[in-house]
C-alpha cells in the first residue's frame, strides 16, 4: 500500500510538469495582449507617451523576457507557493484564491451531497426492482438529469419564482460569521442545480452495481438463510455495490468544477469559476495559469486519493 | 422433411442478418426507452434538415412592431426583444445543434481511433509518452480547457465543433486504446502478423472491424455531450456568435437580460435542447447495451470484465513487487 502510494506520487511529477507547460503556454497563445487592454484605460496620451508606458508595463509584468525565462521564474515562484500577481488588479493570485476557493469548495461539496442524496435512493430502488415501473421512471429521471443543461435550469429557477411569487433567490453572499444558517442555505439552490448532472451518472452506476451484486453467490446464500429483504439489501448487497459508486462520485470532480464556472456566473457567487471567466476575458495570464494549475492539482490529488481510498474500503484489492 | 427445410432456412436467414439490422430489430423489440430516444432523434434530424420549410420566418428576420410578444397563434413561442420569431429560431437551432453534434462526434471518433490504435497496437515508448500527454489533458475540466482554447482560436461554428471534437477525442482515446490492447493478444492478430501483414492492413482488416462496437458507442455518447457542451459554450459567449441561432446562445445575453419580462425567450430554446440531448442519450444507452453489453454492464448481466479487471490489477501489482 505504502509503496503503491509512493509510486503513484512519483508518477505525479512528470504529469504535473507537462500540465504546467500546457497551462503556461496555452494562455499566452491567446491573441490580444493584456497590455492593449490595460492601455485602453489610458486613452488620452500622446503616441510617444503610449509607447513608453507600454514598454514600462511590459517590463514591469516581466513580459519582455524570453518565454523560457518567464516559465522558469513562474515555476520557481510556484514552488514557493506564489502564483504571481494579477496583471490587471495587481492583487496576488494566491490571496484572491484564498478568498474564492472556499466558496467554490463549499458549493461543490453541497452539490456532491445533494447529488448523492438524489442518486442513491433512486439508483438502489431502480436496481432492486429491475424493469418495474419504478425502475423505468428512475432511469428516465437519471437520463433527464444528464440531459438538462444546468444553465437553463439555473435560469428557470431564477425566472419562474420571480414571476409567480415575486421571489428571487438571494444573489448576494452571506458570510458565515454573520449568519451561519443563511450562509449554508444560500448554497442549496445552486448546489441542487449543480448536483443534478452528477446524480444522473451516479444513479446509473448505483443501479448497475446493484444489479450486478444481487446476482452474486453470497446474496443467494443470504436469501437461502431466510434473511428478510431489508437485511439482504442493507447488510449484504449495499456494502459491496456502493464501493465503485464512491469512486465514480469522486471522479466527477472535473465535471463539477466545469459546472461551477457556469453556476457561479448565474448566481453571482464569487468563486474560482467566475474569477476564471473574468480573467480569460481580461487576458490576465497570471490568474488564468494560476487557476488552471490549482484546479489541475486538485483533480490529480483527488484521483490519487480516490484510488487509495478504493484500496482501503475494498479489502479484495491489495496494493 | 418439409418441416426440417423450413427450420434450416429460418436459422440461415437469422444468421445472415447483419449486425446493424440485428441491432435495429432488437432496439424496436427490446428497448422501449431506446426507441423513444430514436424517434426524438429522428424528429430532431428531420427538423434540422427541413428547417427552411418548417420555420414560418427566417431566423434573422425582424418582424416590425412585434417585440417581446408572448406566445400566441401567430408566434407559437413568442418573439424576442428585436422582433424575431422564437419558434423559427428554435427550429433553425435544431440544425445547428445536429451539425455540431454529429460532426463533432465524428471528429471525436476519428481522433480517438487514431490515438487509441497507435498507442494500443504499437505500444512501447510511443504509448508511454503519448499517454503522459493524455494524462495531462485529463487534469483539466473539459469546460475550462474548451473556454481557454476557444479564446485562442476565436468564436465560430467550425471552431467550436473542431475544438469539442478534439477535446472529446483525446478523452475517448483511452477507451479505444483499452479495446485495442484487449484484442491485440488474439490468435488471429498473431496469425496475421506471422504471414507478414503490413501495419496498414493490420489496422484496416483486423483491428478496426473488431473495435467497431466501442467506436459506435463512443460516437453516440459523444453526440449528446457535444451538443450540450456547444450550448454551454455559446451560453458563456465562447461558442457560436449571434445571429446564428444556437440554443445555448439564445439563452445568453438578451435571453437573460429580458428574462423577467419575457420568460419565453429563455424557456423554449432550453426545452428544445433538453429534449434533443435526452433523446440522443436514451438512444445511445440502448445502443450501448445492444452493441456491447459488457461495456458498462448496462443489462445488469454478470459483469465478468470488471472482475477480470480487478484480478489483472492485483496480478500486476503482485508482479511489480
Amino acid at each position: 500500500m505504502r509503496q503503491y502510494a509512493i509510486r503513484r506520487l512519483l508518477l505525479l511529477i512528470p504529469t504535473m510538469l507537462l500540465v504546467s507547460i500546457i497551462v503556461f503556454l496555452m494562455i499566452r497563445l491567446i491573441p490580444g495582449d493584456v497590455i492593449d487592454l490595460i492601455m485602453r484605460q489610458n486613452m488620452f496620451q500622446t503616441q510617444h507617451n503610449r509607447e513608453v508606458t507600454q514598454e514600462a508595463i511590459r517590463h514591469r509584468l516581466g513580459l519582455d523576457q524570453p518565454m523560457l525565462v518567464q516559465y522558469g521564474k513562474w515555476m520557481w515562484a510556484l514552488f514557493h507557493g506564489d502564483l504571481g500577481t494579477s496583471m490587471w488588479t495587481d492583487r496576488p493570485v494566491t490571496e484572491e484564491l484564498r478568498n474564492r476557493l472556499p466558496i467554490s469548495i463549499e458549493l461543490g461539496l453541497i452539490g456532491i451531497i445533494i447529488g448523492l442524496l438524489i442518486a442513491l435512493p433512486v439508483g438502489i430502488i431502480s436496481g432492486i426492482r429491475q424493469d418495474s415501473a419504478a425502475d423505468y421512471i428512475g432511469r428516465i429521471f437519471a437520463i433527464l438529469c444528464i440531459a438538462v443543461p444546468n444553465f437553463w435550469i439555473a435560469t428557470m429557477v431564477i425566472v419562474f419564482p420571480s414571476i409567480w411569487f415575486h421571489w428571487t433567490p438571494n444573489l448576494q453572499v452571506i458570510p458565515f460569521s454573520s449568519n451561519p444558517m443563511g450562509h449554508i442555505v444560500q448554497f442549496i439552490i445552486p448546489g441542487t442545480v449543480l448536483g443534478m448532472a452528477l446524480s444522473g451518472y451516479t444513479m446509473r452506476m448505483t443501479r448497475t452495481m446493484m444489479l450486478e451484486t444481487l446476482r452474486q453467490d453470497y446474496i443467494r446464500t443470504a436469501w437461502s438463510k431466510g434473511l428478510s429483504e431489508r437485511m439482504v439489501i442493507t447488510r449484504h448487497a449495499l456494502k459491496n455495490a456502493l464501493i465503485p459508486v464512491v469512486s465514480i462520485a469522486a471522479l466527477q470532480v472535473p465535471i463539477l468544477i466545469g459546472g461551477e464556472v457556469i453556476i457561479e456566473q448565474i448566481f453571482s457567487l464569487p468563486g474560482i469559476g467566475r474569477y476564471f471567466l473574468d480573467a480569460i476575458s481580461n487576458r490576465d495570464y497570471a490568474v488564468v495559469s494560476g487557476i488552471n494549475i490549482v484546479v489541475a492539482l486538485i483533480i490529480v490529488l483527488n484521483n490519487l486519493g480516490t484510488d487509495l481510498l478504493y484500496g482501503l474500503i475494498d479489502p479484495r484489492i491489495k496494493y | 422433411m418439409s418441416l426440417e427445410t423450413t427450420t434450416t432456412i429460418r436459422t440461415k436467414s437469422k444468421k445472415s442478418r447483419s449486425l446493424l439490422q440485428d441491432v435495429f430489430i432488437r432496439l424496436i423489440t427490446q428497448k422501449p426507452l431506446g426507441l423513444v430516444g430514436g424517434i426524438i432523434v429522428l424528429i430532431m434530424l428531420l427538423t434540422g434538415i427541413f428547417a427552411n420549410f418548417l420555420a414560418p420566418h427566417s431566423y434573422s428576420e425582424y418582424i416590425s412592431g412585434q417585440f417581446l410578444k408572448p406566445p400566441s397563434i401567430n408566434y407559437p413561442m413568442g418573439t424576442d426583444n428585436v422582433g424575431r420569431d422564437i419558434f423559427s429560431r428554435v427550429i433553425y437551432g435544431a440544425r445547428v445543434s445536429m451539425i455540431v453534434g454529429l460532426s463533432g462526434a465524428f471528429i471525436d471518433v476519428m481522433i480517438a481511433a487514431f490515438i487509441g490504435i497507435l498507442c494500443g497496437y504499437i505500444g512501447g515508448k510511443l504509448d508511454l509518452i503519448v499517454q503522459r500527454f493524455v494524462d495531462a489533458f485529463m487534469c483539466f475540466p473539459a469546460l475550462m480547457l474548451v473556454i481557454t482554447v476557444m479564446s485562442i482560436v476565436g468564436n465560430g461554428m467550425t471552431q467550436i465543433t473542431v475544438v469539442l471534437g478534439i477535446v472529446w477525442g483525446i478523452g475517448g482515446s483511452r477507451i479505444v486504446r483499452g479495446a485495442v490492447i484487449s484484442i491485440k493478444e488474439n490468435v488471429y492478430i498473431e496469425a496475421a502478423r506471422s504471414i507478414g501483414a503490413s501495419l496498414l492492413k493490420m489496422i484496416t482488416r483486423h483491428l478496426l472491424p473488431n473495435i467497431m462496437a466501442p467506436l459506435i458507442v463512443l460516437f453516440t455518447i459523444a453526440v449528446g455531450g457535444i451538443i450540450l457542451a456547444e450550448a454551454s459554450m455559446s451560453f458563456l459567449g465562447y461558442g457560436i456568435p449571434p445571429p446564428t441561432p444556437s440554443w445555448g446562445g439564445m439563452l445568453s445575453g438578451n435571453g437573460r437580460y429580458y428574462m423577467q419580462l419575457a420568460w419565453w425567450m429563455a424557456f423554449w430554446p432550453g426545452l428544445a435542447l433538453t429534449t434533443a440531448v435526452f433523446g440522443v442519450n436514451m438512444l445511445g444507452d440502448a445502443l450501448r447495451d445492444l452493441f456491447d453489453p459488457r461495456l458498462r454492464g448496462g443489462l445488469g448481466r454478470f459483469n465478468l470484465s470488471k472482475v477480470n479487471k480487478i484480478k489483472n490489477k492485483i496480478d500486476n501489482l503482485n508482479r511489480n513487487k
